[in-house]
């Protein structure tokens, strides 16, 4: 009997393999049977993918996307920092706090509402035309950085409360009965565990924000898809977004697989969790 | 009855509830507790589940606001305004049902973070308090595990020593072997035992009646929000006064508990 079926399920599985096979090829096949012969197919290989012309526009793209992963890296450090706090504001208790909250709340609904490239060009424009001595004089990078740490604080408060009001309330209420204080039971007890919670979806958002530093472009800095855009009004040739997308897509694969490893990690730490 | 003639009343006592309400919007869990609790002594509250006495321990250590009645703990009115909770909580350790142990910390860190973070104790003198206690019941073995690695008599006992850390005077155990397989309930017991031997000042809420005749000084019967008879627990068990404390004994009776 045990023999007959580990003999089924090798067959399944060989089944499964060939039919997985055969799905593909037809699939992608069919695809690129459409694809190539549609009648632009030439030109847009011509235009999009010419070998010659993307290693050409590679090393300014290039150059420029360091640009993008230095505004990504300095945005995500101010964005958990400035995400927490508004967070940890949101999850004040008591009549005296109100206001504190109210802030928050307003804040996150604001940001979250408007979007990025309007904030984009409100920071941008706007903050220079003020003439403000002190706060108008900082270069596009700068505004671009707070345009997207504005924005992206509201999405990553929003996921850290969800984290913060995860943690079962008997949690807090066991560190408060130690003489922890209300701010200690908070950073040693619930925010340790909530923080941990909801690293796959910070992570998420992230990979929004790597995408979203492109944007940033609209009011000045010269990152990888203004160079690819600066390529291709100088040839006419749109090879350069090609790199662009490639290079942002080689960015985020390791991340979104990160994400899945650690979701994945929590799920088997969760059922041996049940088993004990 | 001003401040003053509450700590007067309380004088020379571990503990002293006053009249304390207790509602949850609309449902009143406590209608007017009055129990005076000696040094030394141990108190064990029974009562069918909903009676109040999870709530009435969690009063104690100020985890709920009260609203009507004062709480008196070594001569201070605790209940008053202005009182810091935080200071009045490092006297009274409480321990959970579900043992509420913090998951992401070993049991070593479960334990010394209260004696560092609110006591100010330096680690090595932290580590090698709680190292005692935990060789004291048996778990020193488990110093560097995390809570999810234990059993639940392990994790409960654990709960204990994490409590005991803060070198309360009072401890309040809240059903602490509820939650526990029932091969598990004696070691935990057990734990509890050694510390009423030692003098320890207990308030227990338990369904463990055998466990609750042996180690009691004295018995509370709670039913609907009041203690509706106390006493010995010779006379509790054997000779309670009230219909309703007998209706409730003859349950644990029929269900084999006693």
């Amino acid at each position: 009997m045990p023999r007959e079926s580990r003999g089924s399920r090798m067959l399944g599985g060989k089944r499964g393999v060939l039919l997985s096979t055969a799905s593909t090829i037809v699939f992608f096949g069919l695809i690129a049977f459409f694809v190539l012969r549609a009648p632009g197919t030439p030109l847009i290989r011509q235009r999009f993918f010419d070998w010659r012309h993307m290693k050409q526009a590679f090393p300014s793209v290039a150059s420029g996307f360091l640009l993008n992963i230095k505004i990504m890296l300095i945005s995500e450090v101010l964005i958990l920092a400035l995400a927490l706090t508004l967070a940890i504001i949101r999850s004040l208790p008591g009549p005296v706090a109100f206001p504190f909250r109210l802030v928050a709340i307003a804040y996150v609904d604001l940001f979250r509402g408007i979007p990025l490239i309007l904030v984009l060009f409100l920071i941008g424009f706007g903050v220079p035309a003020l003439s403000l001595p002190g706060i108008s004089s900082y270069d596009v990078v700068t505004y671009g950085i707070v345009s997207l740490v504005l924005v992206y604080s509201a999405y990553v408060a929003e996921v850290y409360r969800a984290g913060i009001e995860s943690i079962h309330e008997s949690q807090a209420a066991a560190a408060r009965s130690l003489g922890l204080s209300r701010w200690k039971a908070l950073r040693f007890v619930v925010l340790p565990q909530a923080i941990r919670r909801v690293i796959p979806p910070l992570l998420n958002d992230f990979i929004g924000l790597q995408k979203d530093t492109a944007l940033v472009s609209v009011i000045g800095p010269i990152e990888a898809a203004r160079q690819a855009e600066n390529y291709g009004s100088q040839t006419f040739n749109f090879a350069g977004y090609v790199v662009a997308a490639f290079l942002f897509v080689l960015m985020t694969i390791p991340l979104a697989r990160f994400v899945d490893y650690l979701i994945a990690r929590d799920r088997r730490r969760r059922q041996a969790g049940a088993i004990l | 009855m001003n401040r003053e003639a509450a700590a007067g009343l309380a004088n020379g006592e571990a503990i002293r509830l006053i009249g304390v309400h207790k509602s949850f919007g609309k449902l009143r869990v406590l209608k007017g507790i009055d129990l005076a609790v000696a040094p030394h002594e141990v108190i064990c509250l029974i009562g069918a589940s909903g009676s109040g006495k999870s709530t009435m321990l969690r009063c104690v250590n100020l985890l709920e606001p009260i609203d009507a009645g004062r709480i008196v703990v070594d001569g201070e009115e605790i209940t008053s305004r202005g009182v810091n909770v935080n200071r009045i909580r490092r006297h009274i350790g409480i321990v959970f049902q579900a043992f509420n142990l913090f998951p992401h910390m070993t049991v070593l860190r479960n334990i010394t973070l209260a004696p560092r973070e609110v006591l100010g104790a330096g680690r090595e003198q932290a580590e090698a308090d709680a190292g005692e206690l935990l060789d004291r019941f048996g778990l020193l073995d488990k110093k560097d595990e995390y809570p999810d690695r234990l059993s639940g008599g392990q994790q409960q006992r654990v709960a204990i020593v994490r409590a005991l850390a803060m070198n309360p005077d009072i401890m309040l155990l809240d059903e602490v072997t509820s939650a526990l397989d029932p091969e598990l309930v004696a070691e935990v017991l057990n734990v509890i035992r050694g510390l009423a031997e030692s003098g320890m000042t207990m308030v227990i809420a338990t369904h463990e009646m055998g466990f609750a005749r042996d180690i009691a000084d004295r018995v509370c019967f709670l039913d609907a929000g009041v203690i509706l008879e106390q006493g010995p627990p010779r006379q509790i068990f054997t000779a309670p006064n009230h219909e309703r404390t007998r209706q409730f004994l003859q349950r644990i009776i029929d269900a084999g508990r006693l």
